[in-house]
């Protein structure tokens, strides 16, 4: 296997992630039934959509952590469908922050930090703690070096998490319900740091029920339902003005819950 | 005279702490006190185990076992790695090998290495070497199964962010699962130790000189010359003086590593 990364060209692609004719099946059970996308550099897309609509499925194909069925997946200018890269490589530079935030449980937070860095990088400890300890900033867990992930709050475990997926210096972030498994009070300081995130120019596709983050931070919504991209656009056209029966009577029970939509 | 549920079970509760009583007083007044005196606590006879029991029995036990759970664990962790293989036949070998070394006696083992084995392919083992291999092929078969078992119980999470970052599948299995699995299975492979340490005592079948006498055998030979069971309470003694303090460590080691105080939130800068 090879150990080289994917050559970084100096004009990298203008197109972060491109996606086309992706399926998806388990089993007998397809999750996906086609979809094609493209994300420019720099762009925020969130995607939205009742749960089993294949979002989660999608966004894990985006790094190879779901083998797809059938389709192509260019990220960064590499065809990870291509049985020839180096899946591991290529990787380095995908970021993943989970729902569950995936924490290594049995190192402190700055060895979460390093430990790929380090065996995976190739960087010498000195660099690769430097880049942590800067992520950590980043993020606002300076003071949380040395804790381990059972010591910290969901929202700084996700913070954490975060700052992992930043270490290895990727140049596209996938957020798969980064907020999901958290408190309440504790939403806000995971979307603060998504937040800054975009507002540095990265590139992120956020899986996401956060419609408000979604209307304010993201380029570009998709609404997926049914192995589908049903409907996709700017976020205010999306989610203020969709076009779709499906998407209108799916925000209407999630931005109001309590209130019983008119099909099931 | 209905009595209700509760005032029963209390005096269900008063019942037994009587009927112990009673059979603590029955024990005291019936046993012979001297005659067991006698046969278990004969001061003389102990005496004359002393110092061997511990520079040499003990301390042979000892080394047995840790040649035995170095092999095993070593032997161990590639038969859990077989029977997850992808590779069909390794996960059969590692069956067959774990059905049968957990289905025959230790013993038989013991007799197979000492005297089939060097017999068979003209070798001559060292009886460092017949303690820890036999041992270690029967100890592997249990702690390959636990091993297995702790390897399935990482969480696939932390495989899956492993792997996001760019590790390979072997990289994350030494980096995560591995690491994860070992502190989850502590505690039943401590008891694997504890088990293998009181097999050593199997060894004692085979032809030992003196200096390699063993716990089990110093106290049966000293039995043939003895006229009461005090060195068979001595050897005992011995054993929980190494399988005790194992239980403690296990439960130190589990807090230490599976628990929430590792280091102090507080303990900032690196």
């Amino acid at each position: 296997m090879s150990e080289e990364f994917p050559p970084v060209t100096d004009a990298e692609p203008d197109l972060a992630v491109e996606i086309t004719g992706l399926k998806k099946a388990f089993g007998q059970l397809e999750v996906l039934k086609g979809i094609d996308l493209s994300v420019r550099r720099g762009d925020v897309v969130c995607i939205i959509g009742p749960s089993g609509s294949g979002k989660s499925t999608l966004l894990r194909c985006v790094n190879l952590l779901e083998e797809p069925t059938a389709g192509r997946i260019v990220v960064n200018g590499t065809e990870l469908t291509d049985p020839d890269v180096d899946i591991d490589a290529a990787r380095t530079r995908i970021g993943m922050v989970f729902q569950g935030f995936n924490l290594f449980s049995h190192l402190n937070v700055l060895n979460n930090l390093t430990v790929a860095q380090r065996q995976v990088l190739r960087r010498s400890p000195e660099d690769a703690q430097r880049t942590a300890l800067r992520n950590l900033e980043r993020v606002g867990l300076s003071e949380k070096v040395n804790a381990m992930p059972a010591q910290l709050s969901g929202g700084q475990q996700q913070r954490a998490a975060i700052a992992r997926a930043l270490s290895m210096d990727p140049s596209v972030m996938l957020f798969d319900e980064p907020t999901s498994a958290l408190d309440p009070e504790l939403v806000g300081d995971v979307l603060g740091v998504m937040r800054q995130l975009a507002d540095e120019g990265m590139t992120m596709l956020v899986v996401t029920h956060e419609m408000q983050f979604a209307r304010e931070v993201a380029d570009r919504v998709l609404f997926m339902d049914g192995g589908y991209v049903v409907e996709e656009g700017p976020a205010a056209q999306v989610i203020g003005d969709p076009q779709h029966e499906r998407t209108r009577s799916f925000l209407a029970r999630v931005l109001n819950p309590t209130h019983q939509g008119t099909d099931d | 005279m209905a009595m209700s549920k509760r005032r029963r079970a209390i005096a269900f509760r008063r019942a037994q702490y009587a009927l112990l009583i009673v059979l603590v007083l029955l024990i005291a007044f019936l046993a012979d006190w001297g005659e067991i005196k006698q046969a278990f606590f004969d001061v003389e006879t102990a005496k004359k185990m002393f110092p061997t029991v511990v520079t040499t029995a003990l301390l042979n036990t000892v080394v047995y076992s840790a040649f035995g759970f170095a092999i095993g664990l070593g032997l161990g962790l590639l038969l859990a790695l077989m029977k997850l293989s992808p590779v069909a036949p390794w996960r059969w070998i590692a069956t067959v090998y774990i059905e049968f070394f957990r289905g025959v006696p230790a013993l038989l083992v013991f007799v197979a290495l000492s005297v089939a084995v060097p017999l068979a392919f003209g070798l001559k083992f060292e009886i460092n070497s017949t303690a820890g291999l036999a041992l270690g092929i029967v100890g592997s078969a249990y702690i390959g199964e636990t091993i297995r078992a702790g390897i399935q119980a990482v969480p696939q999470g932390q495989i899956e962010a492993a792997r996001s970052l760019g590790m390979s599948h072997g990289r994350t299995l030494v980096t995560v699962v591995i690491p994860q699995a070992f502190r989850i299975i502590l505690p039943p492979l401590t008891n694997e130790l504890i088990m293998l340490i009181k097999d050593s005592s199997l060894i004692s079948v085979v032809g030992l000189t003196a200096a390699e006498y063993e716990l089990t055998k110093l106290g049966r030979e000293t039995l043939s010359r003895s006229p009461s069971l005090t060195p068979l309470l001595i050897a005992g003694l011995c054993y929980l003086i190494i399988t005790l303090p194992l239980g403690h460590l296990s439960r130190y080691l589990e807090r230490q590593t599976g628990g929430k105080k590792l280091s102090t939130p507080e303990s900032t800068g690196v």
